[in-house]
């Protein structure tokens, strides 16, 4: 069972769950985010964290990332990821990679 | 049936995710035409009996439903198009013996796809063999928190055990649950115990839904509408809900029109951004459109696409946009807000579906509508014209439960 109330911290490894689809939408020419009875519209930056929460990624990890990619200081990037990603795990969109003993 | 897409609730996406609901007001939906969702009503059959159901008083039969391949046809279509999600809806979606083969179709064109159910069909085999099809999310109807008012409500021994069962199987099967809730005067004091129950249930969604009066809800309006008081303490407790829930059970709360100073906007605006099709495949604004008289409904067995018919019906041009409306809608500072209300309403109250909305404090006819509804409020009138084939079957006498105030 996917896991409820997580916690996003810099060792969380997300993902998105079976039930939720980052896909790119040919006929509108942009990329949705298919949940149940929700389409929502991810902006650019969300897009590429979202394709970064593979599962194996730490959170850690995908900041680092980030921050090298946008030459930008890390503990601003991390504190935006952890923000946007946890609110994504509230809204039921985002789950962890290991099994939820809850 | 879902009213997610009546563009009548509380969706919201934080400012802080950097995600926007694209069905919101001026935003993608309506710049680029087709709808992202589609409702797919492939049945009107359904083994309950809800006096507010939400199919029109004339059930589609069995022998009109479109076949296996005509349904595949339409999701192939629809795909095409640009629709991104469907519903699975009735009637019970799942009195079709071939939900999992159309489920299966669906995925196989790239939709996302929800079933709207009663659950009482269902057995763990193929609600397993539908998970396996593809199916992403699964809401299911509850008339109460236990099985006294739920049995009584949907005309059905057993159906409230079996929903819960069958709520167990999804969740273990790890597909997101919705519990939907319709609420009204006979339930309205089982709402605290009802959101428990959905997180008991652990669902993630919880649909808490005003009976909307038209159709079937119309007929048993006096013995559904709830008093204002029971509203004010609905409206109450959802919100304390929300905010004691957040991050566990998100909460949708319709409405009820009838109260508000407003009304609705009803499916976001006649033809904006929302389309049906019914058992029979016609392709309705809402899916209660073919209750309004001397409108004619394209079908998809027609030679029409479903593009043309979304586009230039005559149906569906009928209340489009503002260019429709008469006064007081007309001149109105809120017209694009509301789109007039609801149609059908209109039509069910007054006669003339191009008439304002009676639920709009600015109708002429709202005064005399809502103090007769506020007077059935507090009658005694509690006994159901359940909803069937046979158009109706009043509830024997004497099982009614004393009436329930707030």
């Amino acid at each position: 069972m996917a896991s409820r109330n997580i916690s996003v911290s810099e060792t969380s490894r997300p993902k998105l769950p079976r039930h939720t689809k980052l896909k790119f939408d040919e006929t509108r020419q942009v990329w949705v985010i298919l949940a149940p009875e929700r389409v929502l519209a991810p902006d650019e930056i969300a897009v590429e964290v979202l394709q970064l929460c593979d599962g194996a990624r730490s959170v850690a990890q995908m900041v680092d990332q980030l921050a090298e990619k946008y030459a930008a200081p890390r503990e601003a990037i991390a504190t935006d990821v952890i923000a946007m990603l946890q609110d994504l795990a509230d809204k039921g969109f985002l789950t962890e990679a290991r099994e939820s003993t809850a | 049936m879902s009213d997610t897409l009546a563009g009548n609730k509380t969706t919201t996406a934080g400012p802080t995710d950097g995600l926007a609901v694209l069905e919101q007001t001026r935003s993608a939906a309506e710049t680029y035409g087709i709808p992202l969702a589609v409702l797919l009503e492939i049945t009107h059959r359904c083994p309950l009996q809800c006096p507010y159901c939400s199919n029109p008083v004339e059930l589609d039969r069995g022998s009109t439903e479109l076949t296996t391949e005509e349904w595949k046809r339409v999701l192939s279509e629809l795909a095409e198009l640009g629709v991104l999600q469907v519903h699975f809806s009735g009637g019970e979606p799942t009195a079709r013996k071939d939900i999992v083969e159309l489920v299966q179709h669906a995925s196989d064109v790239g939709l996302y796809s929800n079933l709207i159910t009663s659950a009482v069909l269902l057995t763990r085999d193929r609600l397993s063999a539908l998970a396996d099809a593809g199916l992403s999310h699964v809401q299911i109807s509850f008339q109460g928190n236990e099985p006294m008012v739920a049995d009584r409500v949907a005309g059905l021994k057993d159906a409230h055990r079996k929903k819960l069962e069958v709520a167990k199987w999804t969740r273990e099967l790890d597909m997101p649950l919705t519990v939907n809730a319709v609420m009204h005067r006979q339930n309205l004091h089982q709402l605290s115990d009802i959101i428990q129950m959905a997180v008991d249930l652990d669902a993630d969604r919880l649909e808490v839904a005003n009976v909307q009066y038209y159709g079937w809800a119309l007929k048993n309006r006096a013995a559904l509408m709830p008093t204002i008081e029971q509203i004010e303490e609905t409206s109450r407790i959802v919100e304390e809900a929300q905010v004691r829930l957040k991050g566990t059970l998100a909460i949708d709360y319709v409405v009820p029109d009838y109260y508000a100073l407003r009304p609705k906007k009803c499916m976001g605006g006649w033809g904006r951004q929302f389309f049906n099709i019914s058992p029979a495949g016609k392709v309705l604004p809402c899916h209660a459109a073919e209750s309004i008289t001397g409108l004619e409904f394209e079908s998809v067995r027609s030679n029409r696409s479903i593009a043309w018919i979304w586009q230039n019906s005559e149906a569906f041009n009928r209340y489009r946009g503002t260019g429709w409306m008469p006064e007081p809608c007309k001149s109105c500072e809120f017209r694009e807000d509301d789109f007039g209300g609801c149609r059908c309403q209109a039509f069910a109250l007054t006669g003339d579906a191009g008439n304002t909305d009676p639920a709009c404090a600015l109708s002429p006819r709202h005064e005399e509508i809502f103090k007769q509804a506020e007077q059935e409020s507090a009658g005694t009138q509690n006994r159901f014209l359940y909803r069937n084939f046979a158009g109706g079957t009043l509830e024997a006498d004497g099982h009614q439960d004393k009436p329930h105030g707030a």
